[in-house]
C-alpha cells in the first residue's frame, strides 16, 4: 500500500473538522506532510514520531493551565517533535536547522519572487 | 497576520530544504501526503456512497447487502475496510456507530476519525444512554424512533446511511453528496438541507 495512513488519534489527534485535518497555515500542512513522508520511506517508524509528539504534548500540558489546554498549539508541538526526532536520528542536526532558519529569516522581502541565479532552484 | 513569514513557517521551510539536500525527502512526496489527507481521503468517499444510494435503488440494495464488495469496486485510497456493513436509517430506526474497545473506524470511507470518537465518555455512554448522548450532540429523535448502536471492531466497520432530507428531490447526486456530513454517517447527526 503506497498511500498508507498513520494513526493520529486520542492525545495525538490534530485539530479536525468533518473528518479532515484543519491546517491553519501552509507550513502546518508541510510539516505534517514531511513527517508522514519520512515515515513512509522508512526513515523512522510512525510510532517513533508519535511517541515524540506525545511527549511534547504532555510537556506542554504540564506547563499550561487547564483553561489554555483547549486550544493548544498542535502544529507548533508537531514541528518541535519533528525537529527533535531528526536531531536524535542524526538525520538533520538541530544546529543545522537553526542556522538555516536564521539564514532564511534574513532574506529580503519578496525573496521568493526573485531568482538572480539560474540554479534551477524553485519554490 | 502580517506579510512576514512566521517563525514556524521559516523553520519548516529550513527543515524541508535540508531534508531535500540530504536526499531524505522530495517536495513531491510531501505534496502527495497533503493531497491524500485533504482531498482524496475524508468523508467525501462515504458521502458519495450515500448520495448514490439515495438516487439509485439497485445500488442501495447492493450497499445494504454487501457494502464490502461495493467499496472494493470503488478502490478508495488511504485505508482498507476489512468488512463494511451499512445500516439504513428510517422513520422508525436510527443507527449510530461506536467502538467500545478502542477507536475502530471506517477510514477508507470516512477519513480520519473525529477526536470525540475515541473519548471514553462517548464510547461508554452512547451504549448506555444513546438518546441522551445524541440529544447532547444536537440530534433529538422522537421517542418512537428506535436507536440501534453498532459496535465496530477490527474486523467489522459500520457506516450509517442517513435519511435523505425532505425537499431534496431536485438535487443531483453530487449536490446531495456535498450535504452528507461525516457525523451523519457515524449516526450522531442527520442530513439537513442547507
Amino acid at each position: 500500500m503506497t498511500d498508507q495512513l498513520f494513526v493520529l488519534d486520542g492525545e495525538t489527534a490534530p485539530p479536525m473538522a468533518n473528518g479532515e485535518i484543519i491546517f491553519e497555515a501552509p507550513w502546518q500542512s508541510r510539516v505534517f506532510g514531511m513527517a508522514q513522508s519520512l515515515s513512509q520511506t522508512g526513515h523512522y517508524q510512525w510510532d517513533e514520531f508519535r511517541a515524540y509528539l506525545i511527549e511534547d504534548i504532555k510537556d506542554w500540558e504540564q506547563q499550561n493551565s487547564a483553561e489554555e489546554r483547549g486550544h493548544y498549539p498542535y502544529f507548533d508541538l508537531f514541528l518541535e517533535s519533528l525537529t527533535r526526532l531528526l536531531n536524535d536520528k542524526s538525520m538533520v542536526a538541530r544546529a543545522e536547522i537553526q542556522s538555516r532558519t536564521s539564514a532564511f529569516a534574513e532574506r529580503p522581502h519578496g525573496h521568493d519572487h526573485v531568482h538572480d541565479q539560474g540554479d534551477g532552484h524553485s519554490h | 497576520m502580517t506579510d512576514h513569514a512566521s517563525p514556524q513557517s521559516i523553520r519548516t521551510e529550513a527543515i524541508e530544504s535540508l531534508l531535500i539536500e540530504k536526499d531524505l525527502l522530495t517536495a513531491d512526496a510531501v505534496d502527495a501526503v497533503i493531497t491524500t489527507y485533504t482531498e482524496r481521503v475524508g468523508p467525501m468517499n462515504g458521502a458519495k456512497l450515500v448520495a448514490r444510494a439515495w438516487t439509485d435503488p439497485d445500488f442501495k440494495a447492493r450497499l445494504l447487502t454487501d457494502a464490502t464488495s461495493v467499496v472494493e469496486e470503488y478502490q478508495f485510497e488511504g485505508g482498507q475496510v476489512e468488512k463494511l456493513i451499512v445500516r439504513e436509517c428510517t422513520a422508525f430506526d436510527h443507527h449510530v456507530v461506536v467502538c467500545t474497545l478502542c477507536s475502530c473506524y471506517p477510514w477508507a470511507v470516512l477519513g480520519l476519525p473525529p477526536a470525540w470518537y475515541k473519548d471514553p465518555a462517548y464510547r461508554s455512554r452512547i451504549v448506555s444512554e444513546p438518546r441522551q448522548v445524541l440529544a447532547e450532540m444536537g440530534l433529538n429523535l422522537s421517542e418512537s424512533t428506535r436507536i440501534n448502536v453498532w459496535d465496530s471492531s477490527a474486523e467489522i466497520r459500520y457506516l450509517v446511511l442517513p435519511k435523505r432530507p425532505k425537499g431534496s428531490e431536485a438535487l443531483s447526486e453530487s449536490e446531495l453528496a456535498e450535504m452528507v456530513t461525516r457525523d451523519a454517517m457515524i449516526g450522531v447527526a442527520q442530513v439537513d438541507l442547507p
